[in-house]
């Protein structure tokens, strides 16, 4: 077996991939704030000790060289709140992720390659949970959990948000399934498992990255707005226990913008640097993507020139519309 | 036909499951915190309420399962959803049936606003690349991922708080007799303009983008091509050719597009006290109110399902395939 030439190729593909995705510049700027993100996560409560619960003498006020983020009804730094929450808002969401992509890859990958019944109905149930809307689900689950804490949270979430990881993994893993290299091993005699692990995951590990990332987003917003509605831990900071400790004492009514303002940032700016980051994964898996935009861009050029001049291709302020792919949302036959 | 048949089938045996993780979550999780309540409410409640109860939440397990899961299902299916113990004594189901028109009408009609704009401006933003929106990609991006509910905050803030233009709480004026007027009418949409407007805007990005990126991917295709070899005009290729082929994915992914709006819209109730079924859905978790809980889950399941089999009805209309495929 050519295994020299075919690895050597192999090869070659992921680092033209390996560059395609360091240069990308929406996976980089993603990953940047990411990374503040993260930093802030780790070093932030040691930079800064002040306690978020800690109340002092001056009350509602705005930004301020003293306090940044201006302060809460009881005094509280707002700032140090938002500092302190980062690190478990995002231990939430990303636990949670990936415990769900645990699942998914079981249920996705596993129901794939299995086929026959046992695939048929796990196929089903990951459709049923698709269709099922969560935060009903999540709020009537933490309604009987007797502790709220983050292991809880993580399991909840993870519980009802592994279903479209499991779909698209599903889709794909049925299409290599047919595939000749796939069928080649298998031939030769090799184990069930190990065609699965060495075969078959390599080929859907960009589908489970950016099932990841997308269910990182979901964990988010829907972690928010569980705590902002009081159903998770509220003695626990996090961005959304920031907005539900603001509605709760009237922040609104008081005007104290800088009070819940700043944790929807935090959650839009998290949530986009993980979208940028999914449609970087996208841009280089989805070579579909720019083939099609590069015909296209020849096309409305040939447009534009009039026809009773001779053919002149002139500058059409085009840009490779590498911008805005779909992510986590590739069409997938169920 | 048999696409329909086959997902009306998917669709039953869907709410079969959610029926039945209703019936089990109450009894896996450990204690059971409707023993609790129903001690609290003990006086006032009749000995055929609290059968009602015991068969929906198994407080005391005289039954064998099997026993206890087909009386649940005999209660569910003659619309016995147990009493709710936030507006005691009424039944769980007449606080849904009075909630869940403000609901159906604010989320229902704002989902198609904004799948109907989102696809338009798709359409037409795909049809020339790499114009404006693609650098506004970062900033639609974050309008789609930041919560529908603190969206609604900061409306609430400005245009409720600062410029006192829209009211603040409510779905109507409270002082405007219920009924089909003008004047009731007018101020159930001039309260519902606020929550509207931001829900429109928080999941008008989404459907945008989708549709943007599956017309640029559509319109490379080489029946397009031919098209515009044909000399057909701008209109009916943009629209027969390209939107037409592009708008099948955006409906095949409608459920889980709808998930997010309902998780979106049960906490923007609770934010603008819009009396529809998600702010009804907070009372009950804030007051332990499982029985209304459950059943509020239930019903918003099943809404769900139903809006899911719509969305399959105009796929098979849309498409020929769906319509011939066996």
């Amino acid at each position: 077996m050519g295994v020299t030439v075919q690895e050597g190729h192999k090869r070659r593909q992921v680092t033209r991939a390996w560059r395609r995705l360091t240069h990308s510049r929406k996976m980089f700027v993603g990953c940047l704030i990411l990374v503040v993100f993260g930093l802030v996560a780790v070093f932030g409560p040691l930079i800064d000790t002040r306690s978020p619960s800690a109340m002092g003498g001056a009350v509602l006020q705005g930004p301020s060289g003293a306090h940044w983020l201006g302060t809460t009804e009881t005094g509280q730094d707002v700032g140090a709140q938002l500092i302190d929450s980062t690190g478990f808002t995002l231990m939430v969401s990303f636990g949670a992720a990936a415990v769900a992509t645990v699942i998914a890859l079981v249920v996705g990958v596993g129901g794939g390659y299995l086929g026959g019944l046992a695939g048929e109905v796990l196929s089903m149930l990951s459709n049923c949970f698709l269709v099922i809307p969560a935060l009903p689900l999540v709020i009537v689950l933490a309604g009987y959990l007797p502790s709220k804490g983050g292991v809880a949270l993580i399991l909840v979430l993870a519980l009802t948000g592994w279903a479209w990881g499991a779909r698209i993994l599903r889709a794909q893993t049925l299409s290599l399934r047919r595939r000749e290299f796939v069928l080649a091993s298998r031939v030769s005699g090799e184990r069930g498992w190990r065609i699965l692990l060495s075969e078959i995951l390599p080929h859907v590990m960009p589908i489970v990255a950016s099932g990841f990332v997308f269910t990182v987003i979901f964990a988010i917003v829907t972690q928010s707005s569980l705590a902002f509605l009081g159903l998770s831990n509220v003695n626990t900071w996090s961005w959304g226990t920031m907005l539900y400790w603001a509605q709760t004492n009237e922040g609104l009514q008081l005007g104290a913008w800088w009070w819940f303002v700043p944790p929807g940032v935090c959650i839009g700016l998290v949530g986009m640097a993980l979208a940028l980051i999914n449609f970087g994964i996208d841009d280089v898996v989805n070579p579909r993507l720019r083939i099609v935009a590069r015909k296209r861009h020849r096309l409305l050029r040939r447009e534009r020139v009039p026809e009773t001049q001779p053919v002149v291709v002139k500058g059409t302020g085009w840009r490779p519309a590498s911008a805005g792919q779909a992510s986590g949302d590739r069409e997938v036959v169920a | 036909m048999l696409y329909l048949a086959r997902r009306t089938g998917f669709y039953v045996v869907t709410g079969v499951i959610a029926l039945s993780i209703n019936f089990f979550i109450p009894r896996l999780m450990p204690g059971n915190p409707v023993l609790s309540l129903i001690a609290r409410f003990h006086t006032q409640i009749t000995p055929k309420t609290l059968a009602a109860l015991d068969v929906l939440f198994g407080v005391h397990h005289r039954a064998g399962l099997w026993a206890q899961y087909t009386q649940y299902w005999r209660e569910i299916l003659s619309g016995n959803l147990g009493v709710s113990f936030t507006y005691f004594p009424t039944p769980v189901t007449h606080v849904i049936g009075s909630s869940l028109p403000w609901t159906l009408v604010l989320v229902g009609v704002c989902t198609v606003i904004s799948f109907v704009l989102g696809t338009v401006i798709g359409c037409v933003v795909g049809w020339r690349p790499g114009s404006v929106l693609d650098n506004l990609l970062p900033l639609s991006t974050f309008f789609s991922t930041v919560p529908y509910f603190w969206l609604g905050l900061i409306a609430l803030f400005v245009f409720g708080g600062l410029v006192h233009w829209f009211p603040v709480s409510g779905a109507y004026n409270t002082s405007v007799p219920i009924g089909w007027t003008w004047q009731f009418v007018g101020s159930a949409l001039y309260h519902a303009i606020l929550p509207g407007v931001t829900l429109v805007v928080s999941t008008l990005a989404f459907w945008l983008l989708r549709m943007r990126n599956m017309m640029v991917t559509t319109l490379g295709e080489d029946y397009v091509l031919l098209a515009e070899a044909k000399g057909l005009s701008r209109v009916r290729i943009m629209g027969m050719y390209g939107a037409r082929n592009a708008i099948l994915p955006n409906i095949a992914s409608f459920a889980m597009a709808l998930g997010f709006v309902v998780t979106g819209s049960i906490v923007l109730e609770v934010v603008f006290s819009y009396p529809g079924i998600g702010y009804v859905l907070y009372q009950a978790v804030s007051n332990e109110d499982y029985p209304l809980m459950q059943g509020i889950f239930l019903v918003i399941t099943l809404v769900v399902l139903l809006a899911n089999f719509l969305a399959d009805f105009c796929y098979v209309m849309l498409d020929p395939r769906a319509r011939e495929e066996a």
